[in-house]
């Protein structure tokens, strides 16, 4: 089933005043059920104003964005909008201000007006999935968690909404190698148990590269590539002209072509390159000076 | 909700009132506002305006960029336009019109139209400066000002820091207000519905993290100041050191002209021009 479907929309800021700014220009994009795509592409290039548009909080100009078959400027719908398309925007641990994270997490459902028991539950379930466990954490203060901890509550406050499409708007920002291990194994928890349909914007192609089965690149406005991440990243060219980085196996195949042993363009994961590696070994009978 | 805030804010173009030293700036925009609570004629008013207009040409700011201010405190404006007219008149004066208690007479006609000229040209001057000058120069410009007040011991340079810093962060905070808002939105917040309590409340998931983080924010830069040794002395020196020009003797000096011409028009020709230009029409 298709979830998103995204026609001819273009976003204008500052309409009709010097400092006018087409932030996204004739974009088309379908997105079915279960599928996971990256949005990436440079500061600037609509990736953040794109997403906005998914649960209505910028209003379309003009063209047409549709969740599940909804338009997303259909006004009694716009809080159920708002319920099933799930935001976690950047720093999100910045937005958390309850005294106890569980009353945080219960912020989202309460908004829903579910009867209490309901938000008890998804209050419990929410914070378990998220790694915080409810007996531990519940009456803790927000403000007193790790910058990690934080970040996972915040999650947790989208994911009580048990929303049908989740967003993550830079998910990995400004954590070390280990929150972002910790990070990405949570979002493959979540794509996995709750929610099968994530868009994740990212300007880290390693994680882009690593977790979705679809990227979407944009470039002032336009969505200039739209495909596997092999795809994507394989058109070297491309990626460079749209000012992104290449993912670090990739550029390991770059470093290695110009020693002058060619691989595929396609490769993206340590094993795909051990492997690659070995039948270039065989096939050259051992000759490389890897 | 804050997307019209911009007013006020420092317009980038390269003009002669640009150049301006900020100290000049500061004392011509409070001899032009001291001017205008002095001006008593409509002549006055008149030529205040055409001051004002002939510095927004040699600013080469745009007149809307002006007005933008003026529009933010209409209201005001208007409120105060209201009250001076149904209760400004004076005893004995010519009755224009009245419904029970409301009383307009000719001299709160002539009080209210002066009250809404001397208010919009106020803010309209007032504007000019945060127009042209950037908010350093402005912060730089008030604690050279100030300076000699360090004799009695007022931490002037901290005052200047502690106001250069305060403006720098009004955009951030914004930008961050906005960001909250946001994402509590995202979560099904609403701030447009129920009644003035409700609201107030809705209020409370932007305000609390707006204040987290900007007591995060001035911890953070508080330790960067001080791990580049940063301290209020007066052994710091300004790596700018701003120097008074021709252009801003003759900006004084032109400014000192008007606010002559205002005095003497209140105290010594007494409303004389007003009935040469305008005769009868008063």
């Amino acid at each position: 089933m298709q979830a998103i479907k995204i026609t001819s929309l273009t976003y204008i800021y500052s309409k009709k005043t010097p400092s006018e700014k087409v932030a996204l220009d004739n974009v088309n994009l379908a997105i079915n059920e279960g599928e996971f795509v990256a949005v990436v592409g440079h500061t600037g290039s609509g990736k953040s104003t794109l997403v906005q548009h998914l649960n209505g909080l910028i209003k379309t100009q003009s063209g047409s964005v549709e969740i599940f078959g909804n338009p997303t400027t259909d006004k009694k719908k716009l809080k159920q909008l708002r319920f099933d398309v799930g935001m976690v925007f950047q720093y999100p641990e910045y937005q958390l201000f309850e005294d106890t994270v569980a009353k945080d997490v219960a912020f989202g459902p309460k908004n829903m007006k579910l009867p209490k028991e309901e938000i008890d539950n998804r209050v419990h379930r929410a914070m378990e999935l998220v790694g915080l466990p409810y007996s531990d954490f519940a009456e803790r203060s927000p403000f007193e968690l790790s910058g990690g901890e934080k970040r996972r509550a915040a999650i947790a406050g989208v994911i009580a909404m048990e929303p049908k499409i989740l967003v993550l708007d830079e998910p990995f920002a400004g954590l070390d190698p280990v929150g972002v291990e910790e990070i990405t194994a949570l979002i493959m928890k979540l794509k996995r148990e709750v929610c099968p349909t994530v868009i994740m914007v990212t300007h880290d192609m390693d994680s882009a590269s690593a977790l979705a089965d679809r990227v979407v690149a944009l470039y002032d406005g336009k969505i200039v590539a739209d495909g596997h991440p092999k795809e994507v990243f394989g058109n070297r060219a491309l990626i460079e002209e749209i000012g992104l980085d290449v993912p670090f196996v990739a550029r390991v195949v770059d470093r290695l072509e110009g020693e002058g042993i060619c691989l595929d363009k396609g490769i993206l994961t340590i094993d795909e390159l051990v492997s690659a590696l070995d039948k270039y070994k065989k096939l050259t009978g051992g000759e490389s000076h890897v | 909700m804050f997307k019209d805030i911009s007013f006020g804010q420092y317009y980038p173009v390269n003009s002669p009132v640009h150049r301006l030293d900020a100290r000049v700036k500061l004392l011509i925009t409070l001899m032009f506002v001291v001017g205008i609570f002095f001006i008593k004629s409509y002549f006055g008013f008149m030529l205040t305006a055409v001051v004002l207009v002939l510095i927004i040409l040699l600013a080469r700011l745009p007149i809307m960029s002006v007005l933008k201010s003026v529009k933010a405190v209409l209201f005001i404006v208007a409120f105060t336009a209201l009250i001076n007219l149904f209760l400004g008149g004076e005893n004995g004066s010519e009755v224009l019109w009245a419904w029970k208690s409301l009383v307009i007479t000719k001299a709160s006609d002539h009080t209210t139209i002066k009250m809404v000229l001397r208010l919009v040209l106020l803010i309209s001057g007032a504007s000019l400066l945060s127009l042209t000058t950037t908010p350093v120069a402005l912060a730089d410009g008030i604690e050279s000002i100030l300076s000699p007040l360090r004799h009695i011991r007022v931490p002037v340079r901290d005052i200047a820091m502690i106001m250069s810093i305060a403006l720098r962060f009004i955009p951030t905070l914004f930008e961050e207000t906005n960001k909250i808002i946001s994402a509590q939105k995202s979560r099904g917040a609403s701030f447009d519905t129920g009644g003035p309590f409700a609201r107030a409340k809705a209020l409370l998931p932007v305000l609390i993290p707006l204040f987290v983080n900007s007591f995060r924010r001035a911890d953070e830069l508080a330790f960067a100041m001080d791990s580049r040794c940063y301290n209020a002395t007066d052994k710091r020196v300004k790596m700018k050191v701003a120097k008074i020009g021709i252009g801003d003797v003759v900006a004084l000096f032109v400014m000192c002209a008007f606010f002559t011409v205002i005095m003497l028009d209140r105290y010594y020709w007494c409303g004389l021009v007003d009935t040469l230009i305008f005769g009868g029409l008063l």
